[in-house]
């Protein structure tokens, strides 16, 4: 029996894996044809770094990423004082439209903001989309997982604490940097990774509201898987699933220093 | 009293970036071209050519939810039992696929599937013909299985973690056997997890713009490429707004099945507490 489930889930992570270790194999392929294997080369990272529209796109997912994880931070976790701090029923009102995106499916997101886009630049007779209604995009979707996360950190804070620190003569602001922003730091860190991710994988969103000046590199992806495989965006994958391993293998041994602390 | 303010800057995020915008769709969806009010948006929603593209994607996500419920459940079940000393890490190996891009994942597929990829390679060493595998039905909701499949995996496996192992026990003294003690308590308990499983691997297949695209080509619509057709090729934006609202409503009936179980699950808890109380 247990052979069997030995089995079953080797089968799996076969399904789950044979893809990527595939798109990793033929990165190095000399072949352009995928079903052939031609002998081993550096081309395609070689084309990868040359190419500019796939660079600038890189520095655009980039950018993007980090303001939009940054601004959607502060104005997150100033939120998630502010709800921590209403009563009752508006504090249910506002986490069921911080809900809101979480559920929304990307096309309807993308869609509307291209509609408010659309509408503001009518009424204003200019403006186009480009790199400033993306970002604004991105920021939209990220903030309630800023909020998400910063807000249970908030609720099992202990009130007393900031209120001692009031009385032994702390400014509000003062006792807010030093007292209640430690406690909750951990949230805010989950939430800004998480912010950083979701704008560094979102595809639909970018599609609708940015220019063509301003492609994400997943738009510039998407654009070229449509016309076929291209060993470039092999290359390309090899790199970005580095990236993540290395990002994984860095959270991993934080959390085990923890643990053993 | 005043730290309520700080949520201003949030609040008028959320007005402006979230409402409006749902709202425009809601209009753009009742106006045509010279702006007047009218309903025939919604009405070439129901026209046979649309009507059969919307049950497509409906019928192709219900179709991919199932397998993944068939393949999952027991990944999550295996997972979960004792029978292996790293599970942690096993559980960690279904996760990392998550962390590459979606967009990267579905393309991987390409290689693999195209005319002159590794499976019609294959075929054709071993002397059959090759066949057409990319740009079918099968393509997409094999991408769908592909991406979503982590996403069953993880609720069910939540819920059965954390289930009491004494009502096994209990079931067990009770005189049930495995299977019994299987589909009389086990399976009843874990339905919240499948529940969620089912709408978080629902609802992406149902919207998807990406898979579809890449694995079942250009002229394979669901109503998410649907939609992007209206707004970027069509560029009839008040039936493509009137396609959104159709999504949104399959997306909340959708929410509303899930928080049905959800309530139960609240109740029960409830209950629990108030016994204990006792």
């Amino acid at each position: 029996m247990k052979k069997l489930k030995s089995i079953y889930l080797a089968l799996i992570l076969f399904f789950l894996y044979a893809p990527i270790v595939v798109l990793v194999v033929f990165s190095f392929n000399a072949s352009r044809s995928r079903g052939v294997w031609a002998g081993f080369t550096l081309d395609w990272y070689r084309a990868l770094f040359r190419d500019t529209r796939i660079m600038r796109a890189l520095y655009n997912t980039l950018l993007v990423g980090v303001l939009s994880a940054l601004i959607s931070t502060v104005i997150g976790t100033m939120a998630a004082i502010g709800i921590n701090n209403m009563g009752r029923k508006s504090r249910r009102l506002i986490m069921n439209i911080t809900n809101i995106p979480v559920f929304n499916p990307d096309v309807v997101i993308g869609v509307s903001l291209m509609l408010l886009y659309v509408t503001i630049f009518s009424i204003f007779r200019r403006g186009e989309l480009g790199f400033i209604t993306l970002l604004i995009a991105h920021i939209s979707f990220s903030i309630p997982y800023i909020i998400l996360s910063v807000l249970p950190k908030l609720r099992r804070l202990n009130k007393s604490l900031f209120e001692a620190a009031i009385d032994l003569g702390a400014k509000p602001a003062y006792a807010f940097f030093k007292v209640i922003l430690p406690e909750i730091s951990p949230g805010i860190l989950t939430g800004m990774i998480l912010a950083f991710t979701m704008s560094i994988d979102d595809f639909l969103v970018s599609f609708f509201t940015t220019g063509p000046e301003s492609d994400t590199l997943s738009v510039v992806v998407f654009s070229m898987a449509r016309r076929g495989v291209n060993p470039s965006i092999n290359a390309l994958s090899t790199l970005m699933l580095l990236v993540v391993l290395i990002l994984l293998f860095i959270i991993n041994l934080r959390d085990k220093k923890r643990l053993t602390e | 009293m005043k730290s309520k303010l700080l949520s201003f800057p949030y609040i008028l995020c959320m007005i402006f970036l979230v409402i409006i915008p749902l709202l425009l769709i809601g209009y753009y969806s009742i106006i045509d071209f010279d702006g007047n009010l009218t309903l025939n948006n919604f009405s070439q929603v129901f026209e046979p050519m649309f009507l059969r593209i919307i049950w497509r994607s409906i019928r192709l996500a219900v179709i991919s939810t199932a397998i993944c419920f068939v393949i999952g459940y027991p990944i999550a079940y295996i997972l979960a039992s004792r029978d292996f000393v790293k599970k942690s890490f096993l559980l960690f190996l279904f996760i990392v696929p998550m962390w590459m891009n979606f967009l990267l994942r579905t393309y991987a597929w390409l290689t693999i599937l195209e005319n002159n990829g590794i499976v019609n390679t294959i075929f054709r060493a071993l002397g059959f013909d090759g066949f057409q595998l990319l740009y079918t039905e099968g393509a997409v909701v094999l991408g769908m299985v592909y991406n979503y499949l982590p996403f069953m995996v993880l609720p069910i496996y939540t819920v059965l973690t954390k289930m009491d192992n004494s009502l096994l026990e209990a079931s067990a003294d009770l005189g049930a056997n495995r299977r019994k003690t299987f589909t009389k308590v086990v399976f009843p308990l874990s339905i919240p997890g499948v529940a969620s499983g089912v709408t978080m691997v629902f609802m992406p297949s149902v919207t998807t713009f990406v898979i579809s695209n890449l694995l079942g080509g250009a002229d394979f619509l669901l109503i998410g490429n649907l939609i992007e057709q209206q707004f970027f090729r069509a560029n009839n934006w008040y039936f493509g707004a009137a396609l959104a609202v159709v999504m949104i409503v399959i997306i909340l009936v959708c929410n509303t099945f899930v928080t049905l179980f959800d309530k139960n699950d609240d109740n029960e808890r409830e209950a629990k507490r108030k016994h204990e109380k006792a």
